[in-house]
């Protein structure tokens, strides 16, 4: 019998939660998108990992291509080439997209991002709209690629054998070696413990401020490292940003707006900056929405501060 | 051994001097000298930290329970802090009353506790095209093994009353990856739970701090950390975890999906490459962990011959069920090479099969469910490498 623990949920909470998509289109939202807005979002929020046409960048996965490639060594599984049903796509971008940034796209850009992967998959023309009217007319190149898990005929009664335990083979030669790839991580760099350096003739930092920020930075990190080993990801590495030049970190690719921008980041200026990146710097490739409260803002600036 | 040892003869100064007062470390970690059992990433794998796994230093660990601040990590978008308070579980869907729960709530129900392995679909995937990382953290460590405590999901959702036609669950972490899974109303009924302890103390934030799902012998993705909704529904929602990713590709490019079940599976965790012998020849303690989705490990074999000829191991206890079990050869080394290899049976007599009998079936693509027989290279001085062998 039930225990009488936990509250009724409410309308309101249901609706703000359960939002999952299933194959059939329940759970899609009144909504639409373009082709063409679909690729001024994507290029704004998604192209920076996944490339101007959802190719992939680096290790990020690519959106576009790959067909048939399934049944080839090393498959290039995209949208396109590998997922069955449209629904995962709108699906997963609405909750879990742009990386960093989730849950923060309106149903419109969702549907336009969406017909925007569908076109660079080349499975709808540029003057393509998407809305949940049309949604289940749309068919997935690889939606009959599918089984449910048949291990328990295609390999169970196999495995399932007495075991040979005395000479069970003529002869035992070895015919691969890990050495040869050599792709095992090194275990010496990370026992090499950098001093920390001193910082001395640092002006004194308020260090509820710095671990205010430090907290904030979680709104940043998807793309960007401070600290010691900080590299350039997504955004550039911004250890000494305070001071600095704008677009002026080696081995960083800005946008030309950042590049040609002739900015020294100090306090006011990475404070208009954080508060509205994209109006304070038209085309730059930083996609943030920004940050509304000034504390949050003085805080990310301490913590850059704290890292010289 | 020259004259007499100076460590006994010498008086030491931990023998004359007094070490640390009970107030040194409210909560401990590890003396330095084990500074090097740490979970370890392989950064060419995927994009970013964030969105990523680490391994368990399984080459250095005995028993079978992996200690939390060791046990592999893996997160969609990062590990995130959600504190006790702020906690909610929403039970909607097919139900005769949607409900919500604060964490405070959750500790009122009857609980329920076990030990079971957690193992990422992936553990032994990058082992699919050959030999490739050099060490048993690397090739089988994305696994742990902790005794859970909490409330099994039978107990909750019978609070909020499935409705007939609720057939499977959905299952939502609170995080900003939204990690979902679909898992069928048996599975959920027969033996899952939530978890809000590990091992004693609270999970750690890097697993799912202050609840998460448990689904034994099920592949870890379905494991939803930071828990924060579970939805009955009339079919699964196919969501990008269960279609595009975690799903096994075949040689002719079909790929199986739900394959949710981890096969028998076990590993020599010691000696290996990251553990080589340091002692020379003569008694040698031949170490490893077995464990099986489908039940409990009945019998584990050790070949020093590459698999030629086998003999049966001592298990440390008696198998539980979709829990690790620790097995342990005592050999007596003769200073040669061996070609070190283990082979699980479970309880339905399913015995963990050769790597090449897996590609046999499903060629070099398939990802995920790599339960192949590993071998380790022991060479003359010791040490050990990955190989395959005929």
């Amino acid at each position: 019998d039930p225990l009488g623990l936990g509250r009724d949920a409410l309308p309101e909470e249901i609706a703000a939660w359960d939002v999952d998509v299933m194959p059939d289109g329940t759970g899609l939202p009144e909504g639409s998108g373009d082709v063409m807005t679909g690729e001024e979002v994507f290029l704004e929020k998604c192209a920076a990992c996944h490339g101007d046409f959802a190719e992939g960048l680096g290790n990020w996965p690519p959106l576009a291509g790959g067909e048939d490639t399934l049944d080839r060594k090393d498959p290039v599984k995209t949208v396109g080439s590998y997922w069955p049903h449209l629904s995962t796509v709108w699906d997963y971008v609405n909750r879990s997209m742009p990386f960093g940034q989730a849950q923060l796209l309106t149903p419109d850009e969702t549907y336009a991002i969406t017909a925007y992967i569908l076109y660079s998959n080349y499975l709808v023309e540029e003057d393509f709209v998407l809305s949940r009217e049309n949604f289940s007319e749309i068919a997935m190149p690889n939606a009959e690629g599918f089984i449910i898990d048949d291990r328990s005929d295609a390999e169970y009664p196999l495995f399932t054998v007495e075991a040979c335990m005395q000479d069970c083979k003529e002869s035992v030669e070895i015919t691969m070696h890990a050495s040869v790839i050599d792709v095992t991580p090194g275990e010496a760099a990370d026992e090499e413990e950098a001093s920390p350096a001193s910082n001395e003739e640092e002006p004194a930092v308020d260090p509820e401020l710095v671990a205010a920020g430090e907290k904030q930075f979680n709104k940043c990190k998807a793309c960007h490292m401070v600290g010691e080993d900080a590299q350039n990801r997504v955004g550039p590495v911004l250890n000494g940003i305070i001071g600095r030049a704008a677009g002026a970190v080696d081995d960083y690719t800005y946008s030309s707006a950042m590049a040609e921008a002739e900015i020294i980041w100090d306090d006011e200026e990475l404070r208009a900056f954080l508060g509205d990146p994209k109006g304070f710097l038209p085309g730059n490739k930083m996609s943030f929405p920004g940050l509304k409260a000034s504390e949050d803002i003085d805080a990310i600036i301490a913590y850059l501060r704290a890292h010289p | 051994q020259g004259g007499p040892d100076p460590l006994i003869t010498e008086v030491q100064d931990w023998a004359s001097y007094t070490g640390e007062g009970v107030d040194e470390t409210p909560y401990g970690l590890p003396i330095h000298f084990e500074a090097d059992v740490i979970r370890r990433n392989v950064p060419w794998l995927t994009a970013d930290p964030i969105s990523s796994i680490n391994f368990t230093p399984i080459h250095a660990l005995d028993g079978t329970i992996t200690p939390a601040g060791c046990a592999f990590e893996r997160h969609h978008s990062g590990a995130i802090e959600l504190a006790k308070p702020d906690y909610r579980l929403m039970i909607n869907g097919l139900v005769d009353r949607p409900l919500v729960f604060t964490y405070a709530d959750l500790e009122r129900f009857p609980r329920h506790s076990g030990v079971y392995f957690c193992e990422c679909a992936a553990n032994s995937g990058m082992e699919w095209a050959g030999a490739q990382l050099n060490g048993s953290q690397y090739t089988h460590g994305m696994i742990h093994n902790m005794e859970y405590v909490g409330v099994s999901l039978k107990t909750l959702l019978d609070e909020a009353g499935i409705q007939p036609e609720g057939k499977w669950l959905y299952v939502e972490g609170a995080d900003a990856s939204s990690n979902g899974r679909s898992i069928p109303l048996e599975k959920a009924l027969d033996d899952c739970m939530i978890a809000f302890k590990a091992n004693g103390e609270a999970l750690r934030k890097e697993h799912g701090y202050p609840v998460r799902l448990i689904v034994p012998g099920w592949e870890g993705n379905l494991w939803v950390k930071w828990l924060r909704r579970i939805e009955v529904t009339s079919g699964p929602v196919e969501s990008r975890e269960e279609t595009s990713k975690y799903t096994d590709t075949l040689d002719n490019g079909i790929s199986r999906k739900w394959t949710w079940v981890m096969d028998a599976k076990s590993v020599v965790t010691a000696p290996s490459p990251q553990s080589p012998i340091q002692h020379g020849k003569g008694p040698l303690v031949i170490t490893g962990l077995a464990w099986s989705g489908r039940g409990v490990i009945t019998r584990v074999d050790v070949s020093t011959d590459g698999g030629k000829n086998w003999q049966t191991a001592r298990l440390a206890a008696p198998g539980q069920r979709m829990a690790m079990t620790r097995f342990w050869l005592e050999h007596d080394w003769n200073g040669e090479e061996m070609l070190l290899q283990s082979r699980a049976i479970d309880e339905t007599g399913y015995v963990q099969p050769t790597k090449e009998a897996l590609r046999d079936i499903r060629g070099e693509n398939s990802v995920y469910h790599n339960n192949g027989i590993q071998t380790w290279w022991v060479r003359e001085d010791g040490s050990a490498e990955n190989v395959e062998v005929s």
